[in-house]
């Protein structure tokens, strides 16, 4: 039985019948074609469909849609703003941190999520916070180094910190 | 957004944008989620395709009944491999090597028997993605189930189950009377293998054993098709090769390959396992039964049991060696595990196990043997890290044994310009003695080893990269922009690394060039995304209508001044004239000519390139152990590789990087987990291990520019040289670390705990050790 | 995935005349972590999933003045490890918060979910047995407590009736000189699930130097985690010294009796049974000794 539901996407308000057994992640690409948030694994191992449910990352194959009625859905969609890119999607350019790019919004996010709580990470902060991305062309190594650069340019110049 | 740094200084290494470090083409598009892979794409009423996978490893199909999964909700088609149009056999080729047709079909969709669990019997179409999946529950298969085959040792004993009975060995150009699920036996033999051996102070004699690993990319198969009902086939796939997709559908679906547009999507990784097609033909099948457009993309536990992983195998090496180092001879036998259908990478792996010595007696048998599990697939270099596993691990045994430092030992023994290899190929200029030397002064190298349980260890490898055939078109816009058309899907910046070599050619930035890879209609034959040759082969087609266009644009200038074009020079983006020096105009400025030229300017160009540039890597790792429970933790990593020349170094270093992590995680983590049934008991990302963030530190690289003579800023392939030596590199670090070898992969800490338990005697009973 | 129909009532009552519904099979849905892959890998069916997150019960977290804690059941381990008055009180229970899955993990999966999934390998039950945590467990009929360490029944299975769901647990007021860790083992170091792993707790003689009284909680190496009652009743008073932490782990891997499977075998759970408690006995006894 479809059933409504109603969420913020994004800030903007998005009303919807759905399948409960439809998850978080279905009704984003299939419904609402949202498809920047990809599917890797389908069970909350790749961290490929990473994004933010009411301020806290989560991977969104593991929520049912259902469970959204209410809240606040941050996609990559939501990331980069009218003045342009979040400096973290500068840097993942600027230094090479992706190859495919199918994990890369999925990164992004995480990533946007550790700097929010932590904009002073060590490598190793950044090594356990993004340990539920995983990444299979890059080694890690550029993504790790761009959003320590991320971290620095973002606590440099506050003004260009993109609310969360 | 800053971040490009060409700019129109000197790199310090005589060119412009070679060597800088421009933002990718394609990135924005990546970086916002914008950017379009297979799954993405949303066609209007498109079904949804679902695969019925068979649950047994190896068994026969007596019956299948699909009318219930017909008549269920939302269905509206249901085929099996009884609805496969008649075709002859034949052999085709993927880009990457031939493939048997018949062996194509039977592995989309299994016609008698299913030789693996996961084997496709059937394929529904339904209105969604749900109702297909719950529709294949409903199709009625009866089995008789059958011992499955799932070790190369078993398979080549006497009296094993056979795969496939009407197979006979092609053992050195003659077929085996009887049935045998080995499907070939090659040689590679140069010198007398008796002599050197007879030469030798002191032989080494080892076996190893390797588990079946997946390539891993994060991206599930997937492939969408529209039959039209003017007959003509669109696909959509995430593919290294649209024209590969158009071929291989072809063969399969016994129709022209004129009447197939294949449409290459972004793609989520391959790293040579998106070369076979899974479910192009099944979606195209499913199209024209239904007359609506069908999608289907895979799972997770689909993709691992049921599209190519590359084999494990079983390798044994035997080498000779005097007492100052010197290597004798060498001889080894590779038995690979084709997957249910013959075509393993063994001969790559008999090219590549002692491909970085100079030897004078050389002996390689390769074994292509059938097991009850999925199809291999090409692999990142693939069968190289097997054979590299086994013998870079003796050469480091040999190391000791002659009390040389590993790298010293290497140079001993290193294969230069001239030198022979086991397959007969004389190398060219290689650049593998420069890694040697590169690691060896690295400081790395030097760093004192401390801590206890703490072990370094030193491999090389090596990869042949391909050539193939590539095209581009090459098209000015009148703002001074170009338009490059490629057929080369990219999996990782090529679009830039082809882009900063067009701009390179003529004068003008890698930002003015737009680089677009399109569809099989609209570009010239272009081979797959594979065996490295993208920024290489591609980039030649690229270098090649590059020059066709500034002739032009010559031409061009030389008409506007109404002189000759001989008497037209080109300095960079500046076109002059060489008899009256006040003539001078630049690229952009003459491209806002054309309209008065002639019009549109258009090049095209087709290459089939010799001089592919094989490439060496040296690695250095150092590792702990934890002598409680067996984990190995990766400490430092430095990897030295001779890349003949890195247009865009960032990509190059990651494909490094990368390679190196993805070696790492076959050395330590990874591998097909059966029980006696024959099921993948790990077909999932939690446990199928692959390295997260915080098993890594960071990939130091080493970029060692030996320009290939094939090439004219001298590209070599980078993509799949770093995952062959990281198995061995840690095998050597180990032993460094707890002085015990270990010669099985994964080298996991189940392995390792059980080698220290042994070696202090306090194995438990009844443990096999 | 089957159809199923979804509830998220907003009070107790309700979520338990629904859970109790005639003819229906309802799952709770904590953070979803388990629950969703079931439903749709292994092919769980159920008829209603309901949602306990907007059940006020379920989602407090909460000091209990002196008397210890309380953890709703549907409580992420990111709230609880974020909790910096808690975690200095409950270092075991925060060992296992931080450890399970990666931070999207953490951000969903509860303790009450680890629990009522009645893993082997569950992370957090082995650190709530080190802590002595006590279960609240309610039904249309009433309420009723369970210790921790007898909720699980076998694999998949607790004592959970139909019509029961786990509410809260509740954590005593941890002593003086208390200390507890948490230890698994995997793998790599992140997002796997244990081949082994022990929790234990420690309270220490006013001079730190003696072990008045423990628990050590085991994880994956039987049919459910387990309580080592015998190394309680055998190491109390016994030096905080190796000798005792190799006592106490010869015992565990005595307790030990695992199965083989894709994630290690059982003579390595064994062995590694033993590892754990040695390592987490002793970093329990030096986090009692700094706080002394």
């Amino acid at each position: 039985m479809k059933t409504y539901l109603k969420t913020t996407i994004n800030g903007e308000d998005k009303e919807l019948l759905c399948e409960p057994r439809q998850s978080l992640l279905d009704v984003l690409r299939d419904e609402l074609e949202l498809t920047g948030t990809k599917e890797g694994c389908n069970n909350g191992n790749c961290g490929a469909c990473n994004i933010m449910l009411d301020g806290r990352l989560v991977n969104s194959c593991m929520v049912l849609a259902l469970e959204a009625q209410g809240k606040q859905v941050e996609t990559i969609e939501g990331v980069a703003d009218t003045e342009g890119l979040h400096p973290l999607q500068e840097v993942f350019l600027e230094e090479a941190a992706l190859q495919c790019g199918i994990c890369t919004p999925g990164f992004i996010l995480s990533a946007k999520s550790l700097l929010e709580k932590n904009p002073n990470p060590t490598e190793d902060d950044v090594r356990l916070w993004l340990a539920g991305n995983l990444c299979r062309c890059t080694g890690y190594d550029k993504i790790v180094r761009a959003v320590l650069e991320s971290a620095k340019r973002l606590s440099e110049s506050p003004q260009s910190e993109v609310a969360s | 957004m800053s971040g490009s740094n060409n700019g129109n200084s000197q790199n310090g290494n005589g060119y412009r944008i070679i060597g800088s470090r421009p933002v990718r083409h394609d990135g924005v598009d990546k970086v916002t989620g914008r950017a379009l892979y297979g799954a993405d794409l949303r066609l209007s009423d498109c079904l949804h395709g679902k695969v019925l996978r068979s649950p047994h490893a190896h068994a026969r199909i007596l019956s299948i009944d699909t009318s219930e999964a017909l008549a269920s909700p939302g269905v509206k088609a249901v085929i099996t491999s009884a609805d496969y149009p008649e075709t002859e056999s034949k052999i085709i080729d993927l880009g990457e090597g031939p493939a048997i047709l018949k062996d194509l079909r039977a592995n989309l969709l299994a016609d008698g028997k299913v030789l693996y669990k996961g084997h496709p019997i059937a394929a529904v179409a339904a209105t969604d993605p749900f109702l297909a999946r719950e529709a294949t529950k409903k199709i009625k298969v009866e089995y008789e189930v059958l011992k499955p085959v799932l070790h190369i040792n078993d398979a080549m004993a006497e009296g094993s189950p056979l795969l496939h009975e009407d197979l006979h060995t092609d053992s050195l150009g003659k077929k085996s009377d009887k049935p045998s699920n080995v499907a070939k036996h090659l040689r590679f033999e140069i010198g007398d293998i008796d002599k050197g051996f007879a030469e030798a102070d002191e032989i080494f004699e080892r076996e190893f054993d390797t588990a079946m690993v997946h390539q891993g990319y994060i991206e599930p198969h997937n492939a969408t098709a529209l039959w039209n009902a003017d007959g003509h086939l669109t696909i959509w796939s995430s593919t290294q090769g649209a024209f590969s997709v158009r071929a291989q559908t072809a063969g399969i679906l016994n129709i022209p390959e004129s009447s197939i547009k294949a449409v290459p999507m972004e793609i989520g990784g391959g790293f040579g396992g998106k070369i076979p097609v899974y479910l192009e033909p099944i979606a195209a099948m499913l199209s024209k039964e239904t007359g609506k457009a069908v999608k289907m993309t895979m799972d997770r536990d689909e993709v691992f049991e049921s599209t190519g992983p590359t084999p494990g195998s079983v390798i044994k090496v035997k080498i000779g060696v005097k007492k100052n180092g010197k290597i004798t001879a060498a001889d080894a036998s590779l038995a690979y595990e084709a997957g249910a259908f013959q075509g393993s990478p063994v001969n790559c792996g008999m090219m590549c196990i002692f491909a970085p010595y100079d030897i004078e007696h050389v002996r390689v048998d390769g074994y292509d043997v059938l097991v009850n599990k999925p199809k291999t697939a090409a692999y990142r270099a693939p069968g190289a890290t097997n054979a590299s596993m086994a013998s870079e691990t003796v050469i480091d045994e040999i190391a000791r044994w002659a009390s040389l430092d590993p790298i010293e030992l290497r140079k001993l023994n290193a294969a230069k310009e001239g030198t022979v290899r086991a397959d007969g190929l004389a190398y060219p200029r290689i650049g593998y003695v420069e890694t040697l030397e590169a690691c060896e002064s690295h400081e790395h190298y030097k760093a004192p080893k401390e801590g206890s349980f703490r072990g370094r260890g030193v491999a090389s490898g090596f990869w042949f990269n391909c050539g193939f055939k590539s095209s581009v078109t090459v098209s000015v816009e009148k703002d001074g922009t170009v338009r490059l058309i490629e057929g080369s899907t990219d999996i990782g910046g090529t679009r830039t690394s082809l882009a900063m070599q067009l701009a390179e050619i003529l004068g003008i930035e890698a930002e003015d060039v737009r680089p677009m890879v399109v569809d099989t209609d609209s570009v010239g034959y272009t081979d797959i995304t594979g065996g490295s040759r993208v920024t290489f082969a591609t980039g030649l087609a690229v270098i090649e209508a590059g020059k066709k266009v500034q002739q032009e644009m010559a031409r061009r200038a030389a008409q506007l001044w109404e002189v000759d074009a001989s008497d037209v020079e080109v300095e960079l983006d500046v076109y002059r004239s060489k008899s009256d020096s006040s003539k001078s105009i630049t690229f952009k400025e003459l491209a806002g000519s054309l309209d008065e030229t002639g019009g549109a300017l258009s090049e095209q160009a087709s290459v089939s390139p010799q001089g592919v540039g094989g490439g060496f890597g040296t690695h250095i790792v150092d590792v702990e152990v934890d002598p409680d429970t067996g984990k190995v933790q990766v400490l430092r990593y430095t990897a030295a590789q001779d890349v003949g020349k890195a247009i865009h170094p960032s990509y190059v270093e990651g494909q490094i990087q990368g390679g190196a992590v993805q070696g790492i995680g076959w050395a330590i983590y990874e591998g097909y987990h059966y029980n006696e049934d024959g099921h993948m008991t790990n077909a999932n990302f939690l446990d199928y291990r692959m390295p997260t963030t915080l098993d890594l530190p960071m990939i130091d690289t080493i970029l060692v520019e030996v320009p290939n003579p094939g090439h004219p800023f001298g590209v070599r392939g980078v993509g799949e040289v770093p995952i062959v030596p990281p198995c061995a590199a840690l095998a050597n670090a180990i032993y460094d670390a707890i002085g015990i070898r270990l010669r099985e992969l994964p080298m996991n800490s189940t392995r390792v705990l059980k080698a220290l338990l042994k070696e202090k005697g306090a194995l438990p009973q009844g443990v096999e050790a | 995935m089957d159809a199923f129909d979804y509830f998220a009532p907003d009070n107790l009552s309700e979520a338990l005349t629904l859970l109790a519904t005639p003819n229906k099979t309802s799952r709770p849905l904590a953070g979803g972590t388990d629950l969703i892959v079931q439903l749709r890998e292994t092919g769980l069916k159920c008829d209603q999933v309901i949602d306990l997150k907007n059940l006020a019960e379920l989602t407090q977290f909460q000091s209990e003045g002196g008397k210890g804690w309380t953890i709703g059941a549907a409580v992420p381990c990111s709230e609880i490890y974020e909790n910096a008055e808690f975690a200095s009180q409950y270092p075991g229970i925060i060992d296992a918060a931080s450890l399970i899955g990666g931070i999207q993990i953490q951000n969903r999966a509860s303790f009450g979910g680890n629990l009522c999934n009645a893993s082997p390998a569950a992370d957090a039950i082995p650190a709530l047995i080190a802590h002595s945590v006590t279960c609240q467990v309610a039904s249309k009929s009433g309420t009723r407590e369970v210790n921790v360490e007898d909720f699980c029944q076998s694999p998949g299975k607790t004592v959970l009736s139909e019509g029961e769901i786990l509410v809260s647990l509740k954590l005593p007021a941890t002593p003086k000189r208390f200390g507890a860790a948490y230890q698994r083992f995997i793998p790599r170091n992140e997002m796997d699930i244990a081949v082994a792993g022990a929790g234990s707790s420690v309270v220490l003689s006013e001079d730190g130097k003696t072990i008045e009284s423990l628990r050590v909680g085991l994880g994956a190496v039987a049919p459910t985690p387990l309580l080592v009652q015998e190394i309680s009743d055998k190491l109390k008073g016994k030096e905080v010294d190796s000798a005792t932490f190799e006592q106490a782990a010869e015992i565990a891997r005595s307790y030990a009796n695992p199965i083989s499977d894709t994630r290690g075998e059982d003579w390595q759970r064994v062995h590694l049974a033993g590892v754990l408690t040695q390592r987490t006995l002793q970093i329990a006894c030096e986090r009692a000794q700094a706080a002394l």
